[in-house]
Order: C-alpha cells, then structure tokens, then sequence
C-alpha cells in the first residue's frame, strides 16, 4: 500500500487559465484502483458519520479496490442522487476525509476524487439501465420547489420510495447554483445534465419557468393534489456591502456576475445575447468559494490581474484549499487583510478604483475567527474597472412574504422543526433557505426531509 | 415553449403578441411584469403584461423593438413561439382608492398605463389619462384608454395629434388649473418619468413610478435591477417595480441602464445586417 494519497491529475494552470474547460482531469482507473487500496477499511467507519448523506465509504472504495465498478456506483447511488456533482464541489476536506484515519499520516483516502471516479465511470460505461432504473412511480404527490442541490436530492430520495416527484423551478434551467453558480470549469453542465437526466428516467417530473408565490401559490399546489411540499429556493438576495460608489457600473454581485457567464452563456457573447464586461483589472471581494470561483471566471473572460479582496488572513478563509490553490496556481493576486471602503467611477459612471483600508487581526470573534480590526492611515487605491461582490447571501423574503403561515427567524430563514417541517402543515424546507452554506449540506437536508415527508404521508395515511 | 395566438402592429415598431401562459393569465395583475426569453441563445427581458385573457390562458406584451431581442421578438408571428416565459414578477399595483389619479404613459408606457388606469378606476377612483408620443404615428390605445379613464389627453412633440408638447406640460396644466390630484402615476421613458418627479415634488403630490432596469432572474437573485431609493439600495424585481418618484435616484438609473450600451448596439447592428441577408435570400 502506498504512504501518500494519488494527486488528481489536473490541466497546467498556464493552459486552463483562458478556457473554461474542467481544470481537474480526474484519476485513470489505475490510479483509483490503487488509491481505493489505501483504503483500511476500518470497522469504525468513521468517514461515514462525516458524509452529510451518510453513503456506504468503505463499501464503496472496496468496490473500486476490487474492480466491481458498478457495484461500487450502486452503492455511492444508494445514498446520493448526484454523485458525479459531489465528487467534484464537495468539501470532503472538512467532512469525511477529516474523519479518516489516515489523516493523522497527513494522507488521508482521496474519497471525493474516488466518489468522482466511480460517478463518471458510471456515465462513461452506459451502466445507467442499472443504475438509473426507473422506479415504480406512484402516489403520493410531492412537489418540490427550486431545482438546486436540496430539491435535486429531495426528489431523488421521495422517488425512490415510490412517490410521485414534481420540481417546480422559477429559471428557465435547472439546477439552481450547480448551473447558474458553478463554473464550467469546475462543474461541467454535461455531468450536472447527466445527473438530472437519471433522476428524470426515474420518474421526476420538472417544470420550469415556475415560481411559487407568483405563478402558483403554495396553497394553489395543495388544491392542485400535492399532499406535501418541500422548499428548496436556495438563500437570494446578495449581500452588499453598502460602501459609497457600489451601485456604479461594473460592480456585480457574484450571482449576477456568475449568471451571466454560467446560466445566460455570457462569455460566448454575441453568438449568445446576454453580455458580461471583460474586466482588464477586477477585483474581487470575499473570500468563499464564490469569490475563487468568480476570480477565476473574470481571469478567464481576459482580465490582465485579479485580485481577490479579504478583510481577514488566509487562514480565515472560508473557501476550499484546493479552490484557493488553483486560484493561486493561475495567477489570481490576494490582498488579504484589506477592507474596501468606496468606489469611484468615471464621467460615464463605471467603476475605475476602490479605496481600501488596510486591517489587522485582533480578538477571536463569535465564530472563532480573530476579528479584523482597521489600520488606521492605512488607506491606498487600487485602480480596477470591474468589481464582484461575493460576501454572501441574505435568504429571499419572497415566498414567506406572499406565503401565509410560513414563519421566518429574524434572520429571514424559514422556521423548521427537527423534521425539517416549517411552520406551515405538510411543507418542508431545506438548503440555504433555512442556514445551509454548501452543496452537501444542502443536499444532506433535502434527504433527511425526504424520510420526514415519508413519515408524514405514513402517517397522514394512517390517519385517514 | 409558449405559442403565439396573435400579433398586431400597433404602430411603426411597436407590436403587440399573446402568448398562450395560462397559470400567468390567471393571476397577473395591473402593474406586474414577466421576464422573456425568445430563444435558446437569447437574453432574459423584462416586459410589463399589458392585457391578459384568462378563458384563452394567454397574456398580452406589448413592446418597442429597439435592441436585438426585441427586434427578434418583433419578427415572430402568430403560430410562432418563444422560448421562455415567467411571471408574473414584482408586486402588484395597490388597488386603492385615493381619489384622483392621474395616469400617465409616455410612448410604449401607454401599454402598460392601461391596466393600471382600468383597476384604479374600478377601485373607484376619477382617472386622467395622459399618453404621450414623438408623433402621431406612434400614439397608441387611444381608443382602450379613452374607455377607461373619464378623461384622456393626448400630447405629441410635433403636434400632429393631441396638443403639442410633452406629457408633463398637459400635466402642469392640470396642477395650475387646481384640478385636485391625490396621486400620479407615471411610466415611460426615464427622463420623462424624472420630469414628472420633479414637476410633481413642489407641490407635494404623490408621484409612483414604474421602474425597468436591467434584470436577469427577476426573482431577487442576481441584484442586477438595483436602484437607490431615498438612501437605500432596492431590487426592483422583488422590492417593485413601482416606487416613490420623489425618492429615485434618477442619475444613478440612466448610468445603470447604460451598462451594456455598446454590446447592446453592436449586437442590434449585426442583427439588422443578418436580418437583411435573411430577406434577400
């Protein structure tokens, strides 16, 4: 067995830095067989308690060890409805690759690569007769609304145990963030077309250019003979940070910014209508995935430099290693330790600089974080002609607004009880409308919901 | 995909199609927008529902071709569909009586006074109707709007039908004359809804406006449609469309409203040469 875990194989930065092709190549089946062997199967099984969705790890990393390839991809699909996406955006640096044993060799089992591997197997060798069966679709009726990473899974749970799976989304594309969100050159829209094509052969019905609260009310759904609903409609509203000069031309919010490029096609303009800006200097402010991932568009849209703006060190950032390592790798700058102040436009009302001031880490914070705290006289001007917003989301008021009976904390999230139910009879919620943050948690929500929708409609049955 | 089941030229350039969306037909109301879609490479549009039929499930969109997706939207007909259609967005127009309401539509803003000066009249409100255009040639609805307002007034800048002058000039009349207006309604263009602001503010009567900025989802995702109001960023998809006049920062909507000025012209520009390629093949 080999000491080091096997390195995903990925694209030079210099070549990957102008295209928006995968940047990671994925393992051979070579390479994953012998990473899959480093596997000690313990009988603890730690990794498993990791998994947000609880797969089978050990089980399905023999599979790979042992060349039983399609078993291996029965067992990932038993627990998770998308695993060709969660191999690739997961964190399982902070979930169950935390948990391995091996960690403490600092080589823990590359899982979310070997969670890759067994996925695309499983698309590359047609094998989806098996593993994409059609279920036997019945009653009850369960409607899903939004298409993103909980719904996706929500629905892939419910239609397994027989329901009659309806998604409704408000875009004109499904997927929520895994499209409109992640870039290309992360997630691949053919994988996540993949993986959306196996739940519509297993009976999941999806309509879109739908938007509960406007174009149907919730109550209009249960009129229509759904019998429980679930809400995944995703966080909305993007944050700004209310700083003179943001509303100047060429400051985005990440979600309009990474829209355009990954939901409207922007960067293939004109052959499509939706335009985005080449930015030559771009900054970026946050420091999550989503800042990485919009630096890295912008990089790739033409920028000359991109520079990431982050108010606390590198240590405090909430984004991937591996993100912020290819972001690194490709050339993107980081002022970290650096708040921005205002903007200043030009006669034409463009963005052409952000005055920064320069911060210093000081007490631990709530969350543990030692708090920035400003430099005084520290101010400089960095000259740039586009801006992106990526500090966050605060969750969208609309539904609970048109919605009556559906509750919300003080931070707009949608109330739950322990079985994911809100505070309206038969409707649930998960994701980023009541406090996820990731992919997995969201997806790891949606199926928690699914076996409190199974025992809801069991015991509504029993009832009746 | 969402059929066409009638297009009309109301005038030069500005056309009016139904499209067949029978859940959006059955709750649009007065005020409310839909975003649109034409086709698999296009852009998404906001357009404000003029009509709606709910026994035909279809909605009314009347619109001005001036850039690539409206010119390509204009070139559809009857039988033809579009590829995307989701609504209805924004809030709807608060349906109030407030007394006098003086509705005003400049150019193709005539299409979407309709709608809200026939709900304020059947909330019981004396509507005045104004619409204004360049020229005779593009007043639109006349006729729809003199059926639901108790007065109509018409302006166009050259005179050739109605008085002479612009919307805000009959509406100065109105305020000097005495007549007792409790609200103003305005949409159009942005600088004649910034003139009926500014007209309206010293007399302290309350002036709503329409708003369309730039928008991509319309569901409060992207922050594209961003406006200050009073000191305060709003997202007019969800936040509105409609808002306090008096409150707008008009400079700032111009500015945001040219973002994409240039891609904007080159791509109706390589659009027209096509178009023409297309006819004389």
């Amino acid at each position: 067995m080999r000491p080091t875990r096997i390195n995903m194989p990925q694209r030079p930065a210099r070549e990957r830095a102008r295209d928006f092709i995968e940047v990671n190549l994925g393992y051979s089946s070579r390479q994953a067989q012998e990473e899959a062997q480093r596997c000690l199967q313990c009988k603890t099984r730690p990794c498993v308690a990791g998994c947000p969705v609880g797969i089978s790890i050990p089980d399905f990393i023999k599979a790979i060890a042992e060349n039983r390839m399609p078993d291996a991809v029965k067992i990932l699909k038993d627990k998770n409805s998308l695993p060709a996406v969660c191999g690739r955006v997961c964190p399982q640096e902070d979930q169950c690759e935390k948990k391995c044993v091996l960690l403490k060799s600092g080589h823990p089992v590359a899982i979310g690569h070997l969670e890759r591997y067994a996925a695309d197997w499983e698309k590359e060798n047609d094998v989806s007769r098996q593993a994409c069966a059609a279920f036997d679709v019945t009653e009850p009726r369960v409607a899903i609304v939004g298409s993103g990473p909980a719904g996706l899974t929500c629905a892939g749970e419910l239609v397994k145990f027989g329901f009659d799976v309806t998604i409704f989304e408000s875009l004109h594309d499904t997927g929520g963030v895994l499209r409109y969100g992640i870039p290309e050159f992360r997630l691949p829209k053919k994988i996540l077309d993949y993986e959306l094509n196996c739940l519509k052969k297993r009976g999941v019905k999806i309509f879109t250019n739908t938007l509960i609260g406007r174009t149907k009310s919730i109550d209009d759904l249960f009129s229509e003979g759904f019998e429980a609903i679930f809400l995944g409609v995703g966080a909305g509203l993007p944050k700004f940070m209310r700083v003179p000069g943001e509303n100047l031309n060429n400051i985005f919010s990440a979600n309009e910014f990474l829209s355009r490029v990954n939901l409207m096609n922007a960067y293939m303009f004109p052959e499509y209508d939706t335009p985005v800006p080449e930015g030559k200097r771009v900054a970026v402010i946050g420091g999550g995935n989503t800042a990485m991932d919009s630096a890295r568009t912008a990089l790739r849209l033409g920028a000359s430099e991109v520079t990431l703006i982050y108010r606390r060190s590198k240590q405090e950032m909430p984004a991937r290693v591996e993100e912020v390592h290819h972001a690194e790798e490709e050339g993107i700058k980081f002022a970290f330790l650096t708040d921005p102040l205002g903007y200043k436009g030009d006669e034409r009302g463009f963005v052409k600089e952000v005055e920064c001031l320069e911060m210093e880490l000081g007490e631990p914070d709530e969350s543990g974080r030692r708090k920035p705290r400003p430099v005084k006289g520290s101010n400089f001007v960095m000259p740039i002609d586009m801006a992106v917003v990526a500090i966050g989301l605060s969750p969208n008021p609309l539904l609970p607004r048109l919605t009556k009976g559906l509750e919300t904390t003080d931070w707009g999230e949608l109330k739950i009880d322990n079985d994911f139910m809100t505070t309206k009879k038969g409707v649930f919620a998960g994701g980023d409308i009541v406090g996820g943050e990731t992919v997995i948690q969201a997806m790891g929500m949606g199926k928690d919901a699914a076996q409190s929708i199974k025992q809801y409609m069991f015991q509504k049955r029993m009832e009746c | 995909m969402y059929p066409i089941t009638a297009k009309e030229v109301l005038a030069d350039s500005i056309k009016k199609i139904e499209v067949t969306a029978p859940d959006i037909a059955k709750r649009a109301k007065a005020g409310q927008f839909v975003i649109i879609r034409v086709s698999s490479k296009g852009e998404r549009i906001p357009l404000t529902i003029a009509d709606k039929n709910e026994k035909n499930g279809t909605v009314s969109l009347i619109f001005q071709e001036i850039g690539k997706t409206t010119l390509a939207l204009g070139r559809l007909n009857a039988g033809d569909s579009i590829m995307d259609i989701v609504g209805p967005l924004g809030h709807p127009t608060e349906s109030v009586k407030h007394g006098t309401v003086v509705a005003i539509g400049g150019g193709v803003g005539a299409a979407e006074i309709l709608p809200v000066s026939r709900m304020y009249r059947e909330c019981g409100n004396d509507v005045i109707g104004i619409i204004g255009a360049r020229t005779r040639d593009l007043v639109i609805l006349e006729r729809e709007m003199t059926g639901s307002c108790g007065r109509l007034f018409v302006a166009t800048d050259d005179g050739s039908a109605g008085r002479k002058g612009f919307v805000t000039d009959v509406l100065k009349e109105l305020i000097e004359k005495g007549d007792k207006i409790d609200l103003v309604y305005a949409i159009g263009p942005v600088p004649m809804m910034r003139a009926i602001a500014n007209l309206t503010k010293p007399f302290g009567i309350k002036t709503v406006v329409s708003l369309n900025p730039i928008m991509i989802d319309g569901t409060g995702m992207c922050g594209a449609c961003r406006v200050t109001v009073g000191s305060e960023t709003k997202f007019a998809c969800v936040d509105g469309p409609e808002f306090d006049g008096h409150q707008v920062h008009w400079d700032e909507l111009i500015q945001r409203l040219s973002a994409f000025k240039v891609n904007e012209n080159n791509a109706t520009e390589n659009y027209k040469r096509v178009c023409k390629c297309d006819q004389h093949a």
